[in-house]
Formats: structure tokens, sequence, C-alpha cells
């Protein structure tokens, strides 16, 4: 591992992954000299690229064996085709059938629209997949803060995961700014307006409404050290306050169930009665109990993960 | 056919659904006896952080229920609520939250069988009926991830081009046949006989696992998925 | 898509043991570079898959002045390009090849 900092936001898939795994430790499945490139863009004239733009495979963190994928913003948005997703998709259910933790490193538009069809399908493998391997106690731990962001189906699949780590570049929404502007108009929401953006769907507002879990710097150590404190949680929400640092062995630990959906139930409904009728982010703050709610947006990390931990809602227990 | 015309075709010996606004809740009895839960999205409406949070309420009742009933889901909506409120409370977590109430009723012993007889959209559509262990649709269905228009916006790709190749391409453009080619929808009912023992069929019918992907490649529309996620996951147990 | 195929004498061989190695992505201006082991040993293959049509002469001389520059003798290079500068392009190969010679981890 360097000291030196390294943008998270910058970085491309496979630096991700090395920026995160045990130095080696990588395999990596289906990978780009197998050429499974996507079998539609060519429909388009549009260049394929060897992976479809995800990393898929195995390594180890700290000595413990994971399955882990990244998806690579820079090609086609990082959306989801119908290869790209097959691969997570795939090592979704080999997790389920180890019992073994995953980690997925979001930058993601959503569906590929020139496969839309399949990457929509291939989105709700994904959610099954993950949702399946949750109940049988596997973790499934997402990474946010690509150029990407987290959108459309990718903010659907990070919903399903039990913890989320997030930087302030982090964005995670269904509709993105411009389809929303492009579909209902500018004065319901103004694309352009990149402090509107960042407020309503960054990360330091998804942490503040327990949208998120865990806030960190963009710095590739800060995601990788965050990984680790979510691996080492218990699978099933609800016993976090007794978190032991000891992990689970296989075949003891239980996952999501009734009482975690329950939770999440009030969660949600008490986020709509307390928060429903805020205009804007700054007012949901406001109401968490953040006097100078104006200066969240320019305030650094380290201050703003003190003040998040002290007001936030918190999802340790409900997601 | 309307919700009304359905239900009365599904359930001949009757009833109690109900209208919300544009969801429906209710039970109806098959005619072997058999009761089913019923819940909708309807009127082509959006689907918002108000009314996911209501189906996936009604979704985990069923769910702590010791009964084994199947849970059918009708759906009709537009796309998710694009709005700025539903992003700033979360709407991801919304969708994905019905989505997750689902899959585990169905890990509690319960069918979920989505049953598609209008439109349906993006995130509206993933988190209902393409959530459920088995989307059926009828005809007239039209499921889209987006219209041709906001996708030719999207893209940047020409209007014409985009039309011209629909007629060709089911992997991208809206419509039912093309979502039934990629394994989306499994079957397609024929509303000239009776929904009740098409529904009765298909709760005969075995279900054990997530096979759309299959499906897409018999069907010739999503031809390497399945192939891919297989080879991924052996590769991984090896 | 124009592919374009380049089979030429490369007379110095390719160090390193590593079997292949991947640079770059395929985005707007960029371009991602496959490099692989198996031809034979003075000659370089590469082979263009391109959305820009009609630059067969531009990457002609670019991949000559690659092959002239740099130990390729053996390698199979494939290119996904997203219509990079020919800069880039002289960039993205070097990068490779470094690559592929580097210790193997």
């Amino acid at each position: 591992m360097s000291s030196l900092h390294q943008s998270w936001y910058e970085a491309g898939a496979r630096e991700r992954i090395a920026a995160l795994v045990d130095a080696g430790s990588f395999t990596e499945y289906v990978g780009p000299e197998r050429r499974e490139t996507s079998p539609h863009l060519g429909i388009f004239d549009l260049p394929a690229q060897f992976d479809d733009g995800i990393v898929v495979g195995a390594a180890t963190v700290d000595g413990t064996p994971i399955l882990i994928a990244a998806q690579e913003g820079r090609f086609m948005g990082g959306a989801f085709g119908e290869v790209h997703g097959a691969k997570l998709t795939g090592l979704l259910r080999a997790a389920k059938a180890l019992n073994r933790d995953v980690v997925i490193a979001f930058d993601t538009g959503g569906v590929r629209l020139q496969e839309a069809n399949a990457g929509e399908i291939a989105i709700a493998e994904i959610m099954r997949a993950v949702t399946e391997a949750r109940i049988a106690g596997v973790r499934v731990v997402g990474l946010i803060g690509g150029r990407a962001g987290c959108y459309g189906g990718g903010g659907l699949i990070a919903g399903c995961c039990s913890t989320l780590i997030i930087s302030e570049q982090g964005r995670i929404s269904v509709t993105g700014p411009e389809v929303i502007e492009t579909n209902k108009g500018v004065e319901e929401f103004d694309s352009r307006d990149r402090a509107l953006v960042w407020r309503t769907m960054g990360g330091k507002h998804r942490t503040l409404i327990g949208g998120a879990d865990l806030f960190v710097d963009d710095d590739a150590a800060a995601f990788r050290a965050a990984m680790l404190a979510a691996l080492v949680r218990p699978a099933k929400a609800g016993s976090v306050r007794n978190a032991s640092s000891v992990p689970f062995g296989r075949g003891e630990r239980p996952g999501l169930d009734l009482a975690t959906l329950d939770a999440e139930q009030d969660r949600l409904e008490r986020r709509i009665a307390r928060f429903g009728d805020a205009a804007d982010a700054t007012d949901i703050w406001r109401t968490l109990g953040i006097d100078d709610a104006r200066a969240i947006p320019d305030m650094p990390s380290a201050a703003f993960a003190t003040l998040a931990a002290q007001y936030r809602e918190s999802a340790d227990d409900a997601r | 056919m309307t919700p009304a015309e359905i239900l009365d075709s599904l359930f001949p010996a009757g009833h109690d659904v109900t209208a919300e606004g544009d969801l429906l809740f209710g039970r109806g009895t098959s005619p072997g006896g058999r009761v089913v839960h019923v819940i909708g999205a309807t009127a082509r409406a959006p689907i918002g952080i108000d009314q996911a949070i209501r189906l996936s309420g009604a979704v985990l009742a069923i769910a702590c229920s010791d009964d084994d009933a199947p849970i059918l889901f009708l759906v009709d909506s537009a796309s998710q609520r694009m709005s700025r409120r539903d992003e700033l409370l979360g709407l991801s977590e919304y969708l994905a939250h019905l989505a997750k109430s689902l899959l585990l009723a169905e890990a509690r012993g319960h069918r979920t069988i989505g049953l598609l007889y209008g439109g349906s959209a993006a995130g509206a559509f993933i988190s209902t009926a393409l959530a459920c262990d088995t989307l059926v649709a009828l005809p007239g269905a039209h499921p889209e991830v987006m219209d041709l228009a906001s996708m030719a916006r999207v893209t940047k790709l020409s209007i014409d081009l985009l039309e011209d190749k629909a007629k060709t391409t089911p992997v991208f453009a809206p419509g039912l046949d093309n979502l039934v080619s990629v394994g989306g929808v499994a079957e397609v009912w024929d509303p000239q006989r009776s929904l009740a023992d098409q529904l009765a069929t298909l709760l005969a019918a075995p279900r054990d696992h997530d096979a759309r992907a299959t499906l897409g490649a018999e069907r010739q529309g999503r031809p390497k998925a399945a192939a891919i996620a297989g080879e991924v996951a052996a590769a991984a147990r090896r | 898509m124009e592919i374009l195929h380049f089979d030429i004498a490369a007379p110095v061989p390719a160090g390193g043991t590593r079997a292949m190695a991947l640079v770059g992505v395929v985005a707007s201006g960029n371009l991602e570079v496959l490099v692989e082991r198996g031809a034979a040993a003075d000659r370089c293959a590469i082979e263009i898959s391109t959305a820009a049509h009609g630059f067969r002469d531009l990457w002609d001389a670019v991949v000559a002045d690659f092959v002239g520059r740099r130990a390729a003798g053996g390698l199979r290079i494939a290119i996904n390009d997203g219509g990079a500068r020919p800069d880039t392009v002289s960039l993205r190969l070097a990068q490779a090849v470094r690559m592929i010679e580097e210790p193997e981890a």
C-alpha cells in the first residue's frame, strides 16, 4: 500500500480493486483476454470494451477471502449491459453458494440504453441475487464515490446492499438530474445547478438521512479502511450495537430477515413523516438539529463525519 | 382488460380487493378455494416514495403472516416518479425496499406473481413486476425502460436511427415482445381464456431459481447472459 | 466498426514474462490496449477496432513508429478505440508494453 493519497473519484476500476485488496491476491473471472464483449454495441457502431466495463473476481483482504466487483465509470458511463450485468449476477450467486462476502465498487449511470431491455433485466437479476445472498447471511458492501455516481438501477442495487460506504463525490439517485429536467422541466430540477445536485443526491446528504452508512474522504485508503470495518460488522443487521470484531463463521451468520425489513419499513416511514414536507436538503439538515445547515457542503470531511455522527439518522439496524 | 375484469376472471368466487388511490389491496379466492393476496399499482401512475412505502408495508404484512398464500401483483404504472422531492428523500431506498420485501416474502414461502396488464417503466418496473418470482403479461401490455424520445436525448443518437433499429433489435426497444424475448416476461396469458385457470397452471409448476437469463438465451434476445453468469459462478466455486 | 489488421516485422523481442497487459479505457478520445504474447518472435500482430472510419494510413504510421521504437516482437495487440488522437495511441501502446515487461507480482 502506498501512503500517497490516491483519489477514488479519479481511479479506474482495476486501480480501485488493487487499492482495496491484498497485493497479488486478485484473480479475475472472465477477464479481458476472453473478449466477452457486448453483442449489442456494434449495432450502433459503438466500440466495445474487452471486459464490458466491469471487473469481477476473488481476492483476500487482510487474509480473508472475499468476492469483489468494480465498475468502470468511464466506459459507457459504467452502465449495465447484458455481459456487464451477468458477470455481477454470477459473482453474487457464487457468494451465496460459498457464503462469502462481496464488495461492489459502484460507478454507474444505470441501464445501458443501447441494450436497455437486457440491462433492465440484469438489474432485476442482480437485486435478486444480492437479496438472496444476504438472506443466506452474506454481507454485500457497496462503495460509492466514482465519477458516474450510482444512478438508476445502480441506485436500486445499492439499496439492496447491507452496508454502503460513500464519499462526498458519491451520488445515489434513481432518476438523474438531466432526466428529471428533461421530463419535468427546469423548475422541477435545474440539472446545471451543481450545488443542488450535490446536496440532493450527494454523499453528505445520503449519510445524514441514513441512505449511506460510512462517510469517507475521496481517498482509496479511506475506502479500504471503511470496507474492512464493514466486513467485520455482523451480517445480520439488528445486532450492530454488540458488534464483535470476530468474523462469524460459516453457517453461524443469520442474514437479512423479516425483522430487518420491518425495521427498514419503520425507518423509511419515519423519514417521510419527519422530512416529507422539506423543500430542500438544508431544511432536512436543520430538522436533524444542525443549526448552520448551509455550512455543510463546504465542510471538510473529518469535521463533517464528526457532525454527522451526532445528528444523522442511522440505518444500522434497518437496511 | 381493466383491473375489474382481470379480478373477475381470476376470482369468479369473489374478492375483496379495493382501491386506495391508484393502488390495490385485498384478497381473492381461486375456484379451487385457494386464497390469493392481491396488490396493485394501476392507472399508469408513477411510483414514488409514498406509493412504494405503502406497497412494501402490505407485502411485509403478508410476509409475516403464517399462510403461504401467493401474492399477485397487478401492474399498470408509469416509471418511477421523477421529482426533486422523491430523490431528496431517497427514492432508491424505497424502491429497493419494495423489491426486497417481495423477495423476502418469496423466501418465506409465498409465490409472487407479477401480472403486467398495462405500462411500466424503468425503476418502477424493476421494483414491482420484475421483483416477482414469475412475471406474466396480458396482450397490450407495454413495458419499457425509457421511451425512444428520451433515449435519443440521453444517448445523443437520433430518434430516426433509434426508430429504425427498434424494428429489428429487441434488446433495446420498448414493447412486450421485446421484454419476452430477453426473458423478462415468462409468458403472455390469453385473455380469451379463464385467467383463474392460467394462474392455477402457473402456481402448480414449481419455481426454484431465476430462469430469466436461460429464457433470454432460448428466445435469442439475450444471447450471452446465462452463459457468462454461469461461467463466473463456476469459476468462483472452483 | 472498422477493423484493421497489421502484422509487421518487429526485430526486438518483447521482454518480461507476464502473459498479458491491459491499459486504457474505451471512452471518447481514449482507447484500450490489450497486449498478449503469441505472435512469432520477430513479428507484432495488431488488431484495431475503431468507430472512426477511414484512418488506416494514420494507424499504419502510428504502429510502424511504435514497433520501430519498442521491443514488440512476439506480441499480439488488440485495440478498442474510442476515437483517440495519435499521440494518445502512442502513449497507450508504450504503457502497455512497459506493463507486460513488469516483474510479476
